[in-house]
């Protein structure tokens, strides 16, 4: 039965039912670790705020990390690579056609050439 | 056909319509540059069809002889009507793009980038 | 009776009902934007209902052909016309059917979005019946056989959505995206007609079945196939041809922008159209082969990486169509390039083509998701600056439950559907070349990498407040949500189900010219 539901690849298989049975049960013991912790919480008073050593919290929007701070060391690796690429996309409709026809011609080349 | 002659002019007209659009940067010439490709198309089309001492492609009363194909001219005219729809458009795009940004310069025209 | 005449003329319908649909919206919209509203969804549902009668047809007896104009609708050669077949001819087989059926099934999501996400614009009659138009021009894409019929189909398809991408005028630089789109996307087709030309003027025939039977690979044939292939890739968004991509996706209406990316695999289909039925093994399938693997895995990688550092949300989705664009012709190009060899073909090469093409409809599926998503973010918030989002997860929840369902799908996540085709394509691609599967392996993880960036930085941290009025998307966006990601969900838990019923069919008639050519000309 359980053939039925599973994707054959060719050299290998991948049982989605099998997987989802077996996430739902490790799920469920972690909700069971999960529900014999501290129950005794109050929402609502001083213990859900933040505490930073007794320091001022700052303003919520300066504690958000914004998208542009994410990512800086991939970005800053590759820097090569990527101050190579992003002036490439110019914005001017000119180099877009440009790009269009030289690809074009390229695979004329190519394709006269070896074929 | 005196040695390809239409071929030829068709393959001009189009490498000249691609020429304009790649060195003139005002929008306007762009698309001026479209169509000129576009009428490139066209004539290319439509010298397809002709046939040599041919004559048009009318059956009522027709003398004997070879008729011109009538395919490529329904071709063509069906893409001079998408022609003026595009052009159209895109004449309209450049007129809006130049009461707002009041430019029709490419080089000034790419708020979107990168 | 009616029923009878609904059954033969299926493939006439599929276009008919959305085009009149189409042109009577503004008359209806007179009525009030209620009457208009109910006209347009009533269109769409009978639209996916006759595309789904249709692919069970082509599914259970073979490839449907419909000729206009002749006394029955298999009536493909006439009599007295020497063996050719003269008129238009819709050829849907299982490929086209199963295109045609992803379109409608994204057209009806993007149709009820739109319900709510086009309420507060003016002019919403032209935009239903130019969003009706786009559908016609997809549909007419993806069934028809002829080859002058596809170039006027996908001029229908670039006005339509280039006007659409210029809709909400956005102080000119949403027409300055569809001003982009619009000359890229004529010229491609003016160079297709070219193609198209040169075609006809060798074998005189428009049919692509007729076309087909009598090409060979002279000098002028490849030119043709050059042309074709290159501006189609284009229109489909390969890089390096993929710079109007970004632009037109991030300034359209986030629902016009789903069917965009429709619209762009429509033209991917035209390729795969080409390559496979038109020319079939007179060509040099390695070299072409590996000239659509190389434009795949160049769209992948520089699709991927310029999406990570981007700032505006839908120009980094935008970017990730590109790069999940060049999965499905990698996937297809591996397949082409032992097209020859049936051994091959029976190792990997049928399952590398049957993971491009089902990475075709989940790619339509998770990618509308998740422009949906931004446009239910865009809508409630009035901005797609990452950098400006924050904390949207404590108000909008349902729409955070469906960016997660859109984002594990995209980066190739079990069980979500991104990861059955991704799979089939890696494990068929690495017996091909293992170089080919690690760099889409690695495309995958900056994939994810990307999209728990912006998952964080719009849904995740402490409530703002410049944020705290924000309620949760409406009713109608909604639901257009829960559509798509109940199929991402679906595709993804019986993916051998669709892979048996629509996938492998699809693939098969690819490979198969002979079948076609039979369908058309009957055997001859």
């Amino acid at each position: 039965m359980l053939d039925t539901y599973t994707l054959q690849t060719g050299t290998g298989f991948w049982d989605p039912v099998v997987w989802i049975v077996v996430f739902l049960v490790a799920f469920l013991i972690a909700l069971t670790i999960w529900l014999l912790g501290e129950k005794d919480y109050r929402h609502g008073t001083q213990q859900v705020k933040p505490f930073l050593s007794g320091n001022v919290e700052p303003e919520k929007a300066e504690v958000h990390m914004r998208a542009g701070n994410l990512y800086w060391g991939f970005t800053e690796a590759m820097k090569g690579y990527y101050s190579r690429l992003v002036p490439l996309h110019t914005g001017v409709l000119n180099d877009y056609v440009l790009w269009f026809l030289g690809v074009m011609a390229l695979v004329f080349v190519i394709v006269g050439v070896v074929a | 056909m005196f040695f390809n002659l239409p071929f030829i002019v068709a393959a001009l007209l189009v490498i000249l319509g691609i020429i304009t659009m790649l060195i003139k940067r005002n929008l306007i010439k762009m698309i001026m540059g479209l169509s000129l490709v576009e009428a490139g198309v066209n004539l290319l089309l439509v010298s397809l069809g002709y046939r040599a001492g041919g004559i048009a492609p009318i059956f009522t009363n027709a003398p004997a002889g070879v008729m011109v194909m009538p395919t490529v001219q329904a071709m063509t005219l069906t893409n001079i009507v998408i022609g003026i729809a595009t052009t159209a458009l895109l004449l309209s795009f450049v007129m809006v793009i130049y009461r707002m940004y009041g430019t029709a310069n490419a080089n000034k025209v790419r708020k979107l980038r990168g | 009776m009616m029923q009878e005449i609904i059954l033969q003329n299926l493939p006439a319908l599929l276009l008919a009902v959305p085009m009149l649909g189409a042109f009577v919206t503004p008359l209806i919209g007179r009525a009030g934007g209620g009457a208009r509203n109910l006209w347009t969804v009533a269109v769409m549902l009978a639209t996916l209902a006759i595309a789904i009668v249709l692919t069970a047809q082509v599914l259970t007896s073979g490839t449907v052909v419909y000729t206009f104009g002749a006394g029955a609708a298999d009536l493909t050669v006439p009599v007295d016309s020497g063996g050719i077949p003269i008129r238009i001819i819709f050829t849907v087989d299982a490929m086209g059917a199963f295109m045609a059926l992803s379109a409608s099934i994204v057209g009806l999501g993007v149709m009820l979005y739109s319900l709510s996400s086009a309420s507060r614009s003016t002019g919403q009659n032209g935009y239903y019946a130019l969003l009706l138009l786009l559908v016609v021009g997809i549909l007419g894409m993806v069934c028809t056989g002829d080859m002058f019929n596809f170039f006027v189909f996908l001029e229908i398809n670039s006005l339509a959505g280039a006007a659409l991408v210029a809709y909400r005028v956005d102080k000119g630089v949403a027409v300055e995206g569809g001003l982009k789109y619009a000359v890229l996307s004529t010229l491609g087709g003016l160079l297709v007609l070219f193609a198209i030309a040169l075609l006809y003027g060798q074998y005189d025939a428009l049919n692509i079945a007729v076309l087909a039977s009598r090409i060979q690979f002279t000098p002028l044939d490849q030119i043709a196939l050059v042309m074709l292939l290159v501006a189609l890739a284009m229109k489909a968004g390969a890089v390096p041809m993929h710079f109007w991509t970004p632009d037109a996706y991030s300034m359209a209406p986030s629902a016009i922008t789903a069917l965009l990316v429709v619209a762009s695999q429509a033209s991917l289909y035209g390729v795969f159209r080409v390559v496979f039925t038109l020319y079939g093994l007179t060509l040099d399938y390695v070299t072409i082969g590996w000239i659509i693997i190389i434009l795949g895995v160049l769209s992948m990688f520089v699709g991927v990486t310029m999406a990570l550092p981007q700032k505006d949300v839908k120009r980094l989705m935008a970017y990730h169509a590109v790069s999940q664009t060049g999965y499905m012709l990698l996937g297809v190009g591996v397949g082409l390039a032992v097209l020859g060899n049936q051994q091959l073909l029976d190792t990997y090469g049928t399952i590398a083509m049957e993971g491009g093409i089902f990475h075709i409809i989940n790619h339509a599926m998770y990618k509308g998701l998740l422009f949906l998503t931004a446009g239910a973010i865009f809508y409630r918030t009035g901005t797609r600056n990452l950098n400006q989002l924050g904390g949207l997860g404590h108000s909008m929840k349902w729409t955070m439950v469906f960016f997660i369902i859109g984002a594990l799908a995209i980066a190739g996540i079990p069980p979500f559907n991104g990861f059955a085709s991704k799979l089939m394509i890696y494990e068929s691609v690495f017996l091909f070349n293992p170089l080919l599967a690690i760099i889409a392996m690695v495309v995958s993880i900056l994939t994810l990498a990307s999209f728990v960036k912006v998952f964080h930085a719009i849904f995740m941290g402490p409530r703002l407040p410049e944020y705290a009025d924000v309620g949760e998307a409406p009713a109608p966006m909604l639901i257009g949500m829960a559509l798509l990601s109940l199929l991402v969900i679906l595709f993804g838990v019986f993916p051998q189900e669709v892979v048996d019923i629509l996938i492998a069919p699809a693939a098969d008639a690819l490979i198969n010219q002979g079948g076609y050519i039979a369908s058309v000309l009957g055997g001859v």
